[in-house]
C-alpha cells in the first residue's frame, strides 16, 4: 500500500483500463490537451494519443450521445462531465438513451458506458454549479450510480464501472480530489464491486450512513462523539444503486440507531430511500426514529456563510446523533 | 442483399410495395385496436429509405427516428417480426418491449427506432465514430425528419461529425410537416439543406419521390465517404400521405396538396420507369403486389398467434448480466438474461 490522492487514484484507474482494453476511450471537455479541468486525465493524451483521449466542444448532449452510440457497437466510452451540474444539459442522453436501450431493443443492445466527473457542492460555486445529482440518476432503472469517498474506492469503483456492461455513473467530488489515502500498489489489480458498502469505522451505539463528501465529515466527528461516550459506526454506501441493503441492515441491527447524512436535498433524496428500506425490513431493530441530515431545501447561495448553513456540517451531524441516542 | 450495383430494381419496387402494404395493414390493425400507443406511418415516403438502403452494404449502419417500420423492413427485418412488435408480442423485433417507435435489429445493423426528436442524431455520430475508431470502411446512414433540425442535439451532432470527419450521411426526410407545423412555420431558412453549410458539411437536395435519384445520390456520397471519411447531408423532399400519427386527420393541409403528391407517387413512378424500359409487365407488377399483400397478411396472422412476453421476464432487460432491481432477490429469469447478454457482442 502507498498513499496517493483521489485524483491520482482516478488517473491510475483510467490509465489501467485504457491499457487493458483497446475499446476503452476517454472523451470530454478539456480532457486531452488541457489535461483535465481537474487534472484527472493528466498525462493520458501523451500516453494514449488523440485517437483515445478526445477533446470535445462544449456540447454535453452531443458527446454524451456520441458515447451511447459508440457503446451500441461495442466500444466502452468513458465520458467525462466537467461537473455533473453540466450533465443536466445531457439529461436526455443519460436518462432516455443510455439506460432505456437494453429494454427497448429487447436485450439486443446493452450500453457499456461510464459517465464520470465531479458531483455535488464544492465551494461557493453558486446554484448552477453545485448540484448533487445522485438522487436524480439513482431513480432511473437501467443506470448504476457510485459515489467513491476515498482514493482506494475511487480507483476500484471506476475500474469496475468501465468493465460493467451497463451505463454506470461515477460521481466524484471536487473537494475530494486532493484528499489522500492508502491504495494498493499499481501492479496489484484493484476492483471494488458496485453495490458493496464498507464500514469505514466500527462502532456500537449508532450507525451513521454516509457516502461521498459526507464520509470524511462523519469520520471527523467520530472522535468527538467518542468523548461523549457515543460509539459511532460509519457505513459508507460507496454505491447508491445498487444499494447494499445487507450492510445497512447488519449495522443497524447492531446499533439500533441511525443517522443518514447525505449531500443531496432531502425531498426524494437518497436518505429517504435508505430510511424507507430500514423501517420496512428491520423495524423492530430500531430504538429511535431515523434522522436525516441533508442539504437545506433551497438553491445553493453563493454567500459563504449561507452556503455553510445549507450544507450538512459537523454541528448538524453531532446534534442529530445525540438526538437519536437520546444523549 | 446484393452489392449496390447489382441490386435489382424490380426487387426494390417489390420492397416499396411491401412497405406500403405493411403500413396499410398496420393502420387497419391499429383501428381494430390490435396495436397500442402511437403509430406513425411511412406511406408516401417509401422511395427515401428504399433508395438509400439500395445504395449501401448490408454491414453499414442505419438509424432513424420514430417513423421506423419501413427502415427495419428495408434493412431485411422480417415483416413477421415487425408486425409482432406492433402487437407487443415476444416474437417482435424488440421482443414487444419497444413498440412502433422503437424497432431494433442488431443482426441487420438497424440501430433503432428512436422517439425523442433528434436525440438519436448524436447516437448516429457515435456509430460513425466507432467506424472510424476501428478503421473500418462502413458508413452510417442517419435518417430524421424536418422537425429534428431545430433541436440542439441535431446541431451538436452535426458539429461533432464535421469536427471529427466521421463517415455519416445525414438524411433529412423533409415531408414538409413536423407533426402539424409546416417547415415555413418552424424553420428560419429558405431551405433545410442550408443548415449543413453552417457546419461545413456538403449538402444537396434530392427528390424523395424518385427512387433512382435517391439511390444514385446516396451511392455517390457513400463511395466518397468510404474512401475518405467525412459527413454529408441530404435534404430529401418527400411527403407523407397520412397524418403525423394515427390520431391525426391532417387538417392543416389541403386535399389539393395531398393529391398533387399522390400523382407523383414513388411506387407508380418506379413502376412506370421499369415498364417503359421493358423490365416489368403489368402482370408482373400485379404479382409483386399480390405477394406483398400475402406476406403482410401472413405477418398479421403470425403476430396474432405469437405469445405475449412472459410476466416473469419483466426484470430481464433492465440490466445486462443480471438485475439489481429494487428490493428484489435474483430469480431464474436473471440467470437467463445474464446468459443471453453473455452471448451478445458487447456482453463479452
Amino acid at each position: 500500500m502507498r498513499e496517493i490522492t483521489y485524483r491520482q487514484a482516478l488517473n491510475e484507474a483510467l490509465a489501467e483500463e485504457l491499457e487493458r482494453d483497446p475499446n476503452v476511450f476517454l472523451m470530454g471537455e478539456e480532457v486531452a490537451e488541457y489535461q483535465g479541468a481537474y487534472k484527472v486525465s493528466h498525462g493520458l493524451l501523451e500516453r494514449f494519443g488523440p485517437r483515445r483521449i478526445i477533446d470535445t466542444p462544449i456540447s454535453e448532449n452531443g458527446f454524451a450521445g456520441l458515447g451511447v452510440g459508440a457503446a451500441m457497437v461495442g466500444l466502452r466510452p468513458i465520458i467525462e462531465f466537467m461537473t455533473f451540474s453540466f450533465s443536466l444539459v445531457a439529461f436526455d442522453q443519460v436518462v432516455n438513451n443510455a439506460p432505456n436501450m437494453y429494454t427497448m431493443s429487447g436485450g439486443q443492445f446493452n450500453i457499456p458506458i461510464t459517465f464520470r466527473g465531479p458531483n455535488g457542492p464544492a465551494h461557493q460555486l453558486g446554484a448552477t454549479h453545485s448540484h448533487a445529482t445522485e438522487n436524480f440518476y439513482a431513480s432511473v432503472p437501467g443506470l448504476k450510480v457510485c459515489t467513491p469517498a476515498t482514493p482506494r474506492d475511487a480507483k476500484g469503483l471506476l475500474k469496475t464501472a468501465v468493465r460493467d456492461n451497463n451505463p454506470v455513473l461515477v460521481l466524484e467530488a471536487e473537494l475530494l480530489y486532493s484528499s489522500k489515502g492508502m491504495v494498493e500498489p499499481p501492479d496489484e489489480e484493484l476492483l471494488i464491486p458496485l453495490g458493496k458498502a464498507e464500514v469505514k469505522r466500527e462502532g456500537s451505539d449508532v450507525s451513521i450512513i454516509c457516502y461521498s463528501q459526507t464520509v470524511p465529515l462523519a469520520l471527523n466527528i467520530a472522535a468527538e462523539l467518542e468523548e461523549n461516550d457515543i460509539s459511532a459506526e460509519i457505513v459508507d454506501l460507496r454505491s447508491i444503486k445498487p444499494l447494499d441493503e445487507k450492510a445497512i441492515f447488519d449495522s443497524v441491527t447492531k446499533t439500533h440507531r441511525v443517522v443518514i447524512v447525505e449531500q443531496d436535498h432531502p425531498f426524494c433524496g437518497v436518505g429517504a430511500e435508505v430510511c424507507y428500506r430500514i423501517q420496512k425490513n428491520i423495524f423492530d431493530a430500531l430504538d429511535a426514529p431515523i434522522i436525516r441530515v441533508s442539504q437545506e431545501d433551497v438553491p445553493m447561495p453563493y454567500n459563504e456563510r449561507l452556503e455553510k448553513a445549507v450544507l450538512p456540517n459537523a454541528d448538524k451531524l453531532i446534534a442529530a446523533v445525540k438526538q437519536v441516542c437520546y444523549a | 442483399m446484393q452489392p449496390v450495383e447489382q441490386r435489382d430494381e424490380v426487387e426494390m419496387l417489390s420492397l416499396m410495395l411491401l412497405i406500403r402494404r405493411f403500413e396499410e395493414r398496420a393502420s387497419q390493425q391499429y383501428q381494430a385496436q390490435k396495436i397500442g400507443g402511437f403509430c406513425h406511418l411511412y406511406i408516401g415516403q417509401e422511395a427515401v429509405v428504399t433508395g438509400a438502403v439500395a445504395a449501401v452494404r448490408d454491414d453499414d449502419y442505419i438509424i432513424t427516428a420514430y417513423r421506423d417500420h419501413a427502415h427495419a423492413l428495408a434493412r431485411g427485418t422480417s415483416p413477421d417480426a415487425c408486425m409482432a412488435e406492433l402487437f407487443g408480442k415476444e416474437t417482435g423485433c424488440s421482443r414487444g418491449l419497444g413498440g412502433s417507435m422503437h424497432f431494433f435489429d442488431k443482426q441487420h445493423h438497424m440501430y433503432g427506432g428512436h422517439a425523442i426528436v433528434a436525440a438519436h442524431i448524436p447516437l448516429a455520430v457515435g456509430l460513425a465514430f466507432a467506424i472510424k475508431y476501428r478503421g473500418e470502411d462502413r458508413v452510417t446512414l442517419c435518417f430524421f425528419g424536418d422537425g429534428a433540425i431545430n433541436q440542439g442535439a441535431f446541431h451538436e451532432a452535426l458539429n461533432l461529425a464535421a469536427l471529427y470527419r466521421l463517415p455519416i450521411v445525414f438524411i433529412c426526410e423533409n415531408n414538409l410537416f413536423a407533426m402539424g407545423t409546416s417547415v415555413q412555420r418552424s424553420t428560419s431558412l429558405r431551405q433545410i439543406v442550408d443548415r449543413a453549410e453552417g457546419y461545413d458539411i456538403p449538402g444537396e437536395i434530392v427528390d424523395g419521390m424518385n427512387f433512382r435519384e435517391v439511390r444514385d445520390k446516396v451511392a455517390e456520397i457513400v463511395d466518397s465517404t468510404r474512401k475518405e471519411p467525412h459527413p454529408a447531408f441530404l435534404e430529401v423532399r418527400t411527403y407523407r400521405y397520412r397524418g403525423h400519427s394515427m390520431s391525426d386527420p391532417a387538417s392543416y393541409r389541403t386535399k389539393q396538396e395531398l393529391e398533387k403528391y399522390r400523382l407523383d407517387d414513388p411506387i407508380t413512378r418506379l413502376r412506370a420507369q421499369l415498364t417503359r424500359e421493358g423490365k416489368l409487365t403489368n402482370e408482373q407488377f400485379d404479382l409483386l403486389d399480390k405477394r406483398a399483400k400475402e406476406t403482410v397478411l401472413a405477418a398479421v396472422k403470425f403476430a396474432e398467434k405469437s405469445p405475449q412476453p412472459p410476466l416473469d421476464t419483466l426484470y430481464d432487460y433492465t440490466y445486462a448480466n443480471g438485475s439489481v432491481a429494487a428490493g428484489r432477490s435474483p430469480t431464474k429469469s436473471d440467470k437467463s438474461a445474464a446468459e443471453r447478454a453473455a452471448t451478445t457482442e458487447q456482453g463479452r
